[in-house]
């Protein structure tokens, strides 16, 4: 189990993770390091606010925190499973579509870039959501009416049963044709 | 049939034409020459002289280039051939016949591809098109793949070819030939190389995936660098001899890769940014602006053919590198004028390489036939190439994200063709040095054959067969867009998260955007660069195009869905102004299917000149926009229909295509004329509106009136420029028109009611336009008259639409 660590030392048990992952202990170590590094509070788990500081940079960021790690707490294992979403898919490990791993809590990538979108979590992306989106990361270069009229003609594709909002079967099949898998690899944890 | 005799016919004229340029060059002596060159006396004034030979060589090669580019003709005049067989297979067969016909005429072949003329005139186009058209981040994610094959592979096909031909001929297998240990070295490194033209003519017909068509692309392009130096490092050494080489020989050799490959690449890059830099002041000379490109390019070449770098590696990354700035800071015409004209070139040179492949073939002083050499080498090119891609994929899938499959593996094996540039090295061989230069040329040739006509026959089959992941030919979807790079901005966020450095980071392109783009894109660019907005507004530039055509396409624009307004345009046209607008008359006849002839027959009966009073009085009660809209369409017509040459005022700075005024105001006339006439027949009493007179205050603003596919992309379409002259005097309009308009494929013809109205610049104009139309249709059926109505209507639906 994860012991609170004291200031200068941490212990972790790579037996606890590695039972759900499978990963190198060196890899492992490296991102303890990191994720000592971001919790600036030295209080053995991850805030939002840590996260959101470390992507500062990122136009969308406070919505990947929000979508990603969803816990309000992110505690050691946690942290290493849900980065462990992205490392590139074996043959024996597909990411989108097969059953979830009930106990590593997997979501298909569809379903949380769906989130990344809906952040009222009412099941559609409406327009003002897709425009909020938009405009964090076009804000600067596009105007406001460009920005509505791209919204404007983004949900006018997608949107199959004409309800002026983008449920998450018409995002996924809009996106079929991407290959989400190959999308979201980072190579690490190797 | 016409089809045949049409190709028969151009291959007499190419005979002919062929023929005239042998006895050309073989015609020294004629009367006319005398009096021509002043040495002969003359006693009496020439009328006529005959100049031959002061026009020889440009009319030569002006001919030759011709006489290509026929082949060409003759061979998309049969188009679906080229399913079969690939084109350059074709030109090459050609070039056979020409090259007959050549030899048929002199006896010796007179003609060949020279090396200075394929190295110096043909390649150089083709590679800056290649540059610059390039996919980059296609390229540059699978560059390590690339740069692998390309060095390793080529070292390897070069080493394992040349020794198992040395091998072989020390077995006996190939008689009796002097060739050497080096010499076999040398052989190996010059047909080592794929050749990127081939591979661009046969992969072209294939549609084979990106990501398969970018790693054997690539690879051909980069292994220039190597084939370079290891032909230059063997010809060194086999002019040295083979006691002077030792250890510091070998190690220069290698550092000479270095050297050549890389410098080469600096070279292409500072020349890209030099070009990059130049685009940014070009904006007073918009007119020879594309031509940049062309002689930077080509000077990147030139130069590092000078400091014996690797001048394709130069001149491929010289188009890399300027793509992204030069298509943001030039205007548009000159980034399609570039497109196309790079196309022009690429592909007129291509041809020109095909079939002068053909030509040389027909020599006889090089058939000199050794069955082992030849075999053997065919043998060994196809093994050692299959074999070194499959042990180099092997080592690079264990660091892809993205493993390349077997099958792609084949195809990348079966993809290794051989091409110009090993005939253009080969016959660049030292024949002192070298004695079996003949046998090599041979040889070579004949490698180029097999695999550009015999794999290039059978690629298509192969990769049907093994069910290859075709390129998809789809649009994309501004959701996609969006999400890609929603996506990017995940890895990267999840990469900056984890503490890893990867390849996001770099494409995230803090650096690129703080420095390099500041340097040198023009600050009006730099401003509108994004990517997701120039996918957004080519997406709507494509459905207005569509929209219009699909108009076009069903006889007029708006007046489609209504019957009545329909008629009023042919009643106003047809009836009166047929002499007028004879063009028009004639395409709204051909366009009038079946079903639509009998409403308008109908209805022009029955129907008054008050519907077009009525719609007239409409127009002029201050729907200003509706006018800006209903005039707008109908000078689209008259310009798609009537219109469709291009006028150019005679000037040599200034190109300007149907933006001219007087022709917007003579077509404005005619419209104004016609209405004119229309009130004057509803005996309304109206006094004529000044019209003419009118329309000279519009000048200036009337040329912002062009179609959408000559628009400038970032000038609106201004619907508020217009005025009707009619009535008042013009007042202001409403400028708060929509600047820029969408329209929704097909849903704005479908959709005449359009209630719902979220953002006021989205909305589409045209559905609310065919709404006050329609409810014009239902007034005009009730019989109302003009002077009866009240027009309740527009305001309330305008408020609807405008907001």
């Amino acid at each position: 189990f994860y012991r609170t660590r004291t200031r200068t030392r941490t212990q972790i048990k790579p037996d606890s993770v590695n039972s759900v992952i499978s990963a190198s202990a060196a890899h492992l170590l490296r991102l303890h390091q990191r994720f000592q590094f971001l919790d600036k509070d030295s209080r053995g788990s991850l805030r939002s606010e840590d996260l959101e500081a470390a992507l500062s940079e990122n136009p969308i960021g406070v919505r990947i925190v929000g979508a990603f790690f969803q816990q309000e707490t992110v505690d050691f294992p946690s942290f290493v499973r849900i980065l462990a979403h992205f490392r590139p898919t074996e043959k024996n490990r597909t990411r989108d579509g097969v059953q979830p791993d009930p106990a590593v809590g997997r979501k298909c990538p569809s379903s949380v870039a769906f989130q990344l979108y809906d952040q009222d979590r009412d099941g559609k992306i409406s327009r003002t959501e897709l425009l909020q989106v938009l405009r964090e990361m076009l804000g600067l270069q596009v105007t406001e009416e460009q920005l509505q009229s791209i919204a404007e003609r983004a949900i006018q594709e997608a949107d199959l049963d004409r309800d002026d909002a983008i449920c998450f079967d018409e995002f996924r099949k809009s996106l079929e044709k991407v290959n989400i898998d190959h999308k979201l690899s980072v190579r690490f944890l190797e | 049939m016409a089809e045949q005799w049409r190709s028969a016919l151009l291959l007499c004229l190419l005979m002919a034409a062929s023929s005239l340029a042998s006895t050309g060059t073989t015609a020294p002596a004629s009367t006319g020459n005398d009096t021509e060159h002043g040495t002969g006396t003359i006693n009496t004034l020439p009328i006529v002289t005959w100049k031959w030979h002061h026009v020889e060589v440009p009319y030569l090669v002006a001919l030759w280039v011709m006489v290509c580019w026929l082949c060409k003709l003759v061979i998309e005049a049969n188009h679906k051939i080229t399913n079969y067989i690939p084109e350059s297979a074709l030109l090459i067969c050609f070039g056979f016949i020409l090259g007959g016909i050549v030899w048929g005429a002199d006896k010796v072949q007179t003609f060949k591809l020279t090396p200075t003329v394929f190295f110096f005139y043909l390649l150089p186009p083709i590679m800056l098109d290649t540059g610059y058209s390039m996919p980059n981040k296609l390229f540059f994610t699978n560059l390590g793949a690339i740069l692998i094959h390309a060095v390793i592979g080529t070292v390897w096909n070069a080493a394992t070819l040349g020794l198992s031909l040395w091998g072989c001929h020390q077995g006996g297998a190939m008689g009796n030939i002097e060739i050497g240990l080096l010499q076999y070295l040398l052989y190996g490194s010059l047909m080592a190389a794929v050749d990127p033209v081939a591979v661009i003519a046969v992969f072209e017909q294939v549609h084979v995936n990106e990501v398969l068509f970018i790693l054997v692309f690539g690879e051909s392009l980069l292994n220039d660098g190597v084939t370079v130096v290891l032909f230059n490092v063997f010809d060194a050494f086999v002019s040295l001899g083979g006691g002077a080489i030792d250890a510091k020989e070998i190690i220069k050799g290698i550092v000479s890769f270095f050297v050549v490959a890389f410098g080469g690449s600096l070279l292409g890059f500072v020349f890209g940014l030099l070009m990059s830099l130049l685009s940014r002041c070009t904006k007073n000379v918009q007119i020879i602006e594309p031509g940049f490109i062309f002689v930077l390019g080509y000077l990147s070449y030139l130069t590092a053919e000078m400091l014996s770098l690797s001048s394709i590696l130069s001149v491929v990354f010289c188009g890399i590198c300027c793509q992204k700035y030069m298509n943001s800071n030039m205007n548009e015409n000159s980034i399609q004028t570039v497109r196309y004209a790079m196309k022009v070139f690429a592909n007129g040179s291509e041809t020109m390489i095909f079939v002068f492949l053909g030509i040389s073939a027909i020599d006889k002083a090089i058939w000199v036939w050794n069955t082992g050499f030849i075999l053997l080498t065919l043998l060994f090119i196809l093994i050692y190439r299959f074999i070194g891609v499959f042990i180099l994929t092997w080592m690079l899938n264990r660091y892809r994200l993205v493993p390349i499959s077997f099958v792609d593996q084949i195809i990348m094996g079966y993809g290794g063709l051989r091409g110009a540039v090993a005939y253009g090295l080969a016959v660049n061989l030292n024949e002192s040095k070298i004695k079996e230069k003949n046998l090599m040329v041979c040889t070579t040739l004949l490698v180029v054959y097999f695999t550009v006509i015999l794999q290039g026959v059978t690629m298509k089959p192969l990769v049907q067969w093994l069910k290859v992941k075709r390129a998809e030919i789809a649009e994309i979807t501004l959701i996609e867009k969006v999400q890609n790079k929603v996506f990017d901005h995940m890895l990267i966020a999840i990469e900056d998260i984890s503490g890893q450095i990867g390849d996001n980071y770099m494409r995230n392109k803090n650096f690129e955007e703080k420095w390099m783009s500041r340097l040198l894109l023009k600050p009006s660019a730099r401003k509108q660069q994004d990517h997701l907005y120039n996918v957004f507004h080519q997406l709507n530039l494509q459905d207005a195009m569509e929209y219009v055509k699909e108009g076009e396409r069903r006889g007029s624009l708006e007046f489609i869905r209504n019957e009545s307004a329909f008629v009023d345009f042919k009643k106003k046209l047809g009836e009166d102004y047929e002499e007028a607008m004879p063009d028009i008359m004639a395409d709204m006849a051909n366009d009038q299917g079946g079903p639509s002839n009998d409403p308008v027959s109908t209805c022009r009966r029955d129907v008054l000149p008050t519907v077009s009073l009525e719609m007239h009085e409409q127009n002029m009660r201050g729907l200003r926009e509706a006018e800006g809209i209903n005039a707008h369409h109908l000078l689209d017509q008259h310009l798609y229909k009537g219109r469709k040459q291009h006028r150019y005022r005679y000037s040599r700075s200034h190109l300007d295509i149907n933006q001219d005024e007087n022709e917007v105001q003579e077509i404005f006339q005619r419209t104004m004329r016609s209405r004119l006439e229309s009130f004057k027949s509803g005996k309304m009493g109206v006094a004529p509106p000044k019209t003419i007179t009118k329309h000279t205050k519009r000048e200036p603003q009337t040329k912002r009136l062009c179609t959408f596919s000559s628009c400038p992309l970032k000038t609106p379409l201004c619907f508020s420029d217009f005025e009707f002259s009619e009535g008042d005097s013009a007042s202001g309009y409403d400028t708060s028109f929509p600047t820029r308009v969408t329209y929704r494929a097909g849903a704005g013809i479908e959709n005449p009611v359009n209630p719902v109205a979220p953002s006021e610049r989205a909305q589409v104009r045209t559905p609310g336009y065919l709404h006050r139309l329609s409810s014009l249709r239902t007034n005009a059926r009730s019989g109302e008259t003009a002077q009866d109505r009240d027009l309740p209507t527009p305001p309330p639906h305008r408020d609807d639409d405008h907001l």
